[in-house]
């Protein structure tokens, strides 16, 4: 699996949503039907995945599925 | 040297505050309480009661269970972070209320929704080096009196309960194994009442702003709870030797559910092992640990030589655990 099936993949289970909904555009709260714990719930997800710590003024910026990949991208290429 | 419970009461108020009313009051509905928090209803004081008349009831009930009286008392710690008021302490109401006559020392703990097991460190460590021989301890809570009922967020969580256990002294084995207490100030703005006190007094402005209200910052929360319990409940258990396949029940702060599940889940222990009564009694902060075991003591769910974990987290940031070998048999 890369990086972006992983994610969607953890993202998928989290929130409970269909893969068809998986899109980099889709909004956590608005379109995924998130709240603020299942968002909170999915960054811890995301740091034991990926063995990064998501401090709290990161994970405020993100907002959609994409805002999660390239966020994670660009911290694991960081530590590469 | 050991300390034993010898018996554990409850008291809640008979008013019940369910997600309907609450619809009636702010702009929030019952499935969408129920979805996020687990919580359909909880209990309220009535006007004319104040924390302390439920904790002495709890009392009353835990002193009845231990086949003890007052007189048997040294000591009286109340865990409570609503107290009836700043002073005298609620435990000296409480004192008033059943000890008339006996010049036993009274005081309040506040460490929150941890208020319990950071009594049940003081008490235990009262009973083993400074002479006690057996020990009131209560949580009580009147939160309902500190909810900002225009702030749909917070107000859907917190109910007022007691529970009360008397602690004793004794040679025999089991009791009270091991206690773990954690704060980190620096997250002190995360669960707070900010006004109405001396950084803050109480005044027309302050109670504009609502500020004599509990305010919780709950997303932020969440991740510290789940971490810092599932830390302190793993130290507990190394410090008495246990894993925690052998821990026959888990009495968890009743915060949340999914605050609950999570932990749950980290520590891989199964639901049947975690008992909850937060469906009908909200999160009671310091009142909750005890409620639960009185709860589950008197419905015969533990048996003597059972290993209980405790584990609560609140409002500083306060942590806790405790492991409890069950020595009563009700």
């Amino acid at each position: 699996m890369d990086l972006t099936e992983r994610i969607h993949a953890i993202v998928g289970e989290q929130l409970g949503v269909e893969k068809e909904t998986l899109v980099p555009e889709a909004n956590l709260l608005d379109d995924l039907g998130a709240d603020s714990l299942d968002v909170v719930e999915l960054v811890m997800a995301i740091e034991e995945e990926f063995g990064i710590e998501v401090p709290d003024s990161d994970a405020e910026n993100i907002r959609t599925l994409g805002d999660i990949t390239s966020y994670v991208e660009a911290r694991v290429e960081s530590a590469a | 040297m050991s300390v034993l419970i010898r018996g554990t009461g409850s008291a809640i108020p008979d008013r019940v505050l369910s997600n309907a009313d609450l619809e009636r009051l702010v702009d929030t509905n019952d499935e969408w309480i129920v979805t996020r928090t687990g919580i359909r209803e909880r209990r309220m004081l009535a006007p004319e009661e104040a924390t302390s008349d439920i904790v002495t009831r709890a009392a009353q009930r835990a002193l009845e269970q231990a086949k003890l009286t007052p007189e048997d008392l040294d000591l009286i710690i109340v865990a409570t972070c609503t107290p009836d008021t700043f002073t005298p302490a609620t435990a000296n109401h409480v004192h008033r209320n059943l000890c008339h006559g006996l010049a036993i020392p009274a005081f309040d703990v506040n460490a929150a929704c941890s208020g319990f097991l950071y009594g049940l460190e003081v008490a235990t460590s009262m009973l083993k080096s400074a002479g006690y021989r057996r020990v009131l301890l209560a949580g009580g809570e009147g939160l309902t009196r500190f909810m900002d009922y225009q702030e749909r967020t917070v107000c859907i969580l917190f109910g007022d309960a007691a529970g009360a256990v008397v602690l004793e002294r004794s040679d025999e084995p089991g009791g009270v194994l091991a206690t773990t207490l954690k704060s980190d100030g620096q997250y002190s703005d995360l669960i707070q009442i900010p006004g109405g006190a001396a950084r803050r007094p109480a005044s027309p402005y302050v109670l504009s702003q609502r500020e004599v209200f509990v305010r919780m910052k709950g997303a932020q929360v969440f991740k510290v709870a789940v971490q810092s319990m599932e830390q302190v409940a793993r130290d507990t258990l190394a410090k008495v030797g246990w894993k925690i396949d052998d821990v026959d029940w888990v009495i968890a702060h009743q915060a949340n559910k999914r605050i609950l599940q999570v932990v749950a889940d980290r520590l891989e222990v199964p639901p049947e092992k975690m008992p909850t009564n937060l469906e009908v009694r909200g999160n009671t902060s310091a009142a909750s640990i005890p409620l639960l075991l009185d709860e589950c003591n008197r419905a015969g769910r533990f048996k003597r030589g059972d290993k209980l974990l405790l584990v609560a987290f609140g409002g500083g940031l306060t942590w806790g655990a405790a492991a409890v070998e069950w020595t009563q048999s009700v």
